[in-house]
């Protein structure tokens, strides 16, 4: 087993709302190895954006607060940490690849500034250094004719290229840990190949720790050591990527894995289904909630199922009607 | 066979101004020379990346654009001139699914009225017949009863691609062209929905123009695919011999582009590099030839590549840049 380098451990996340106070992260533990890559999966309102906003602390304010819970980045808690010296950490030690290229850059400023930003504020660099900081960076991106482009507005760039300004901007500083939020699901498939191999390959170069979250199950297998499936705000089920996909053990993670139409699926047949939706936040029980989803109200749990370690470094959310024979 | 719909070298071309005076000084070139048929109650996929024309085309064939060229007849039928009064009661016969239902439902009408509109606008049935069509439509599409009075907002995304669907199959359409219509949901749902519109097409012998990037869903649900790149169709075929054999180099790229959900699974992965060149100003020879920067451009310049049956019922582009030279010299 590898050097840790995150460690959240029973990290509850809420939101002030009119219908009062609710988790949107109820207890979620994991940690993250030196090198590898941490997928983070589940459907909209999982919770899965919220907990990897919690661990930099970019929640929306002043509705969103951690309760509870632990997150220690090298050793240090962050969730005790300032905000003076979050922003110290945010961008030079843990940097982030958001969904939207478009939204994540300026669009007031050209990339060549935004991307010196980071050079100036965290490594003390003079503009001139950090102008061609910038351009080294752009060629590690793969952008064509990076001299010419680094004075180019985002709305001059293409998505693929967007994104790909957004990657030169977490890896700028060289952090030991980056958080992807869907990072390529707003791209087609031949551009989002592109964008995991650059990824896979700074990632390889740096020996950088990612956390990658996707509702993809594909780009999980593809590009993931472990995996963390929610449900909820809850982890339902957290094992290595072979072990999930080879010998699932919740019923979530299995009705996720045979929903998906395959290559090799028969064509025109039914696909499995998981039956019903989604509760929302406000309505979620406290007992299991993949049981709530699946209307087993009689002999639904009704406590909160226990999370444990089943075999090395496989833990589910064990419940007698989601996870059988556990 | 008779074709539901056939399309024939249609092109869909927007004008761009510019300039001072904003005079046209080019145009996007959507739809350049496709052509495609459509049987009932079969499934046609169309797939490609963003920008590719797909949506363009279908929004075409249910007349939302006008075609600058070609023509596309409707059961046999010339409608590509057709007045806004003689279309009308052509969209009793093909309709349109969106990709995002709250956008494509209108937040002020009960759902109720959303599925009524249809009924009112071709003035069929009396208040009682349609209360009762209203239910049956609900009921079919999976919903409950209790939901006519309710607002679109009031659903989640699945089960408002749901009432998207109820509505188009209203009127017991013989085509309905889906554009993206299950991409922005999540998987779980997703599969929800394919389920529902596989068993309505059985039921009701329905025809779709299955549009969307994601090639498995494309896959699953059509009888033939057709590959779209800038504006033209470079491959149409069944949907296994598309998969299993594709004979274009972008058909083959786009499919090694997938992610594939199994860790195990070891693939060859054909990188694309760069983007779809821009439709305004596209390369005077073999686009994705262009892409791919191919000693064999040069001789594609200015030259038709037309889409020729290199296997019963597989039509490919005969391009030299896009084919293997057994591929090519079969269709040349």
């Amino acid at each position: 087993m590898s050097e840790i380098l995150l460690e959240v451990r029973k990290l509850i996340t809420a939101f002030d709302t009119d219908n009062g106070l609710l988790r949107a992260v109820d207890q979620v533990s994991f940690d993250v190895a030196k090198g590898k890559t941490l997928g983070i999966v589940g459907e909209s309102g999982c919770g899965k954006s919220v907990t990897a906003m919690s661990l930099v602390k970019l929640l929306p304010q002043p509705a969103g607060r951690i309760l509870e819970g632990e997150v220690l980045f090298k050793g240090k808690d962050l969730v005790a940490t300032s905000p003076e010296d979050m922003r110290k950490i945010r961008g030079n030690e843990i940097g982030v690849i958001f969904q939207e290229p478009m939204t994540a850059l300026n669009p007031c400023h050209r990339i060549g500034k935004q991307l010196s930003e980071c050079f100036l504020l965290h490594k003390g660099l003079n503009k001139k250094e950090a102008w061609e900081a910038s351009i080294e960076m752009l060629k590690l991106v793969r952008i064509p004719a990076p001299e010419q482009r680094i004075g180019d507005y985002p709305h001059q760039l293409s998505g693929g290229m967007r994104q790909r300004i957004v990657i030169a901007l977490a890896l700028a500083c060289r952090p030991d840990l980056i958080i992807a939020d869907e990072p390529t699901t707003a791209l087609d498939v031949t551009v989002q190949a592109q964008i995991l191999d650059l990824i896979k390959e700074q990632q390889q170069k740096l020996g950088t720790s990612m956390i990658l979250i996707t509702h993809d199950l594909g780009v999980i297998a593809e590009t993931c050591d472990e995996v963390v499936v929610m449900y909820g705000g809850r982890v339902v089920e957290r094992a290595p990527v072979l072990e999930i996909f080879h010998n699932p053990r919740h019923a979530y993670t299995k009705g996720l894995l045979a929903s998906m139409p395959h290559m090799d699926t028969p064509r025109k047949t039914m696909l499995p289904v998981i039956p019903g939706m989604v509760a929302s936040l406000q309505n979620f029980v406290y007992g299991c909630r993949f049981c709530q989803r699946m209307k087993r109200e009689g002999s639904m749990l009704r406590e909160r199922p226990i999370y444990k370690e089943i075999s090395p470094l496989h833990w589910v959310e064990a419940c007698p009607h989601c996870t059988e024979g556990i | 066979m008779q074709h539901l719909l056939s399309v024939e070298n249609l092109k869909i071309h927007f004008p761009v101004h510019g300039g001072v005076f904003k005079r046209q000084i080019g145009a996007v070139r959507a739809v350049d020379d496709v052509s495609l048929t459509i049987a009932p109650g079969e499934t046609l996929g169309l797939v490609g990346e963003s920008g590719c024309g797909k949506s363009t085309l279908g929004k075409a064939i249910v007349r939302l654009y006008q075609p600058n060229a070609g023509r596309i007849s409707f059961q046999g039928e010339d409608i590509t001139k057709a007045s806004q009064s003689k279309i009308r009661p052509l969209r009793r016969e093909m309709q349109m699914i969106f990709q995002d239902p709250s956008e494509s439902l209108n937040a002020r009408h009960s759902v109720r009225s959303i599925l009524e509109e249809p009924f009112l606008i071709h003035g069929i049935g009396t208040k009682e017949e349609r209360n009762i069509w209203v239910a049956e439509l609900l009921d079919r599409v999976g919903l409950p009863s209790s939901s006519v009075d309710k607002y679109s907002f009031e659903f989640s995304g699945g089960q408002r691609q749901r009432i998207g669907i109820a509505r188009a199959i209203a009127l017991k359409p013989k085509l309905i062209v889906c554009d993206e219509p299950v991409s922005a949901l999540d998987v779980s749902v997703q599969s929800q929905v394919l389920n529902l519109m596989l068993e309505l097409q059985q039921e009701m012998g329905l025809a779709y123009l299955f549009i969307a990037h994601d090639l498995a869903v494309v896959k699953h649900i059509s009888d033939r695919v057709a590959v779209m790149y800038l504006g033209k169709i470079v491959e149409l075929a069944d949907a296994d011999s598309l998969y299993r054999n594709p004979r274009h180099a972008y058909t083959k790229a786009l499919l090694s582009a997938i992610p594939v959900a199994d860790p195990a699974a070891k693939k060859e992965r054909i990188l694309l590099e760069g983007d779809v060149p821009s439709p305004i100003n596209p390369p005077r020879g073999s686009a994705f030839g262009h892409r791919m920067k191919h000693p064999l451009y040069e001789q594609t310049i200015d030259k038709e590549l037309p889409l020729t049956e290199i296997a019963t019922g597989h039509f490919v582009a005969a391009d030299p840049c896009c084919l293997s030279a057994e591929d090519y010299a079969l269709v040349s």
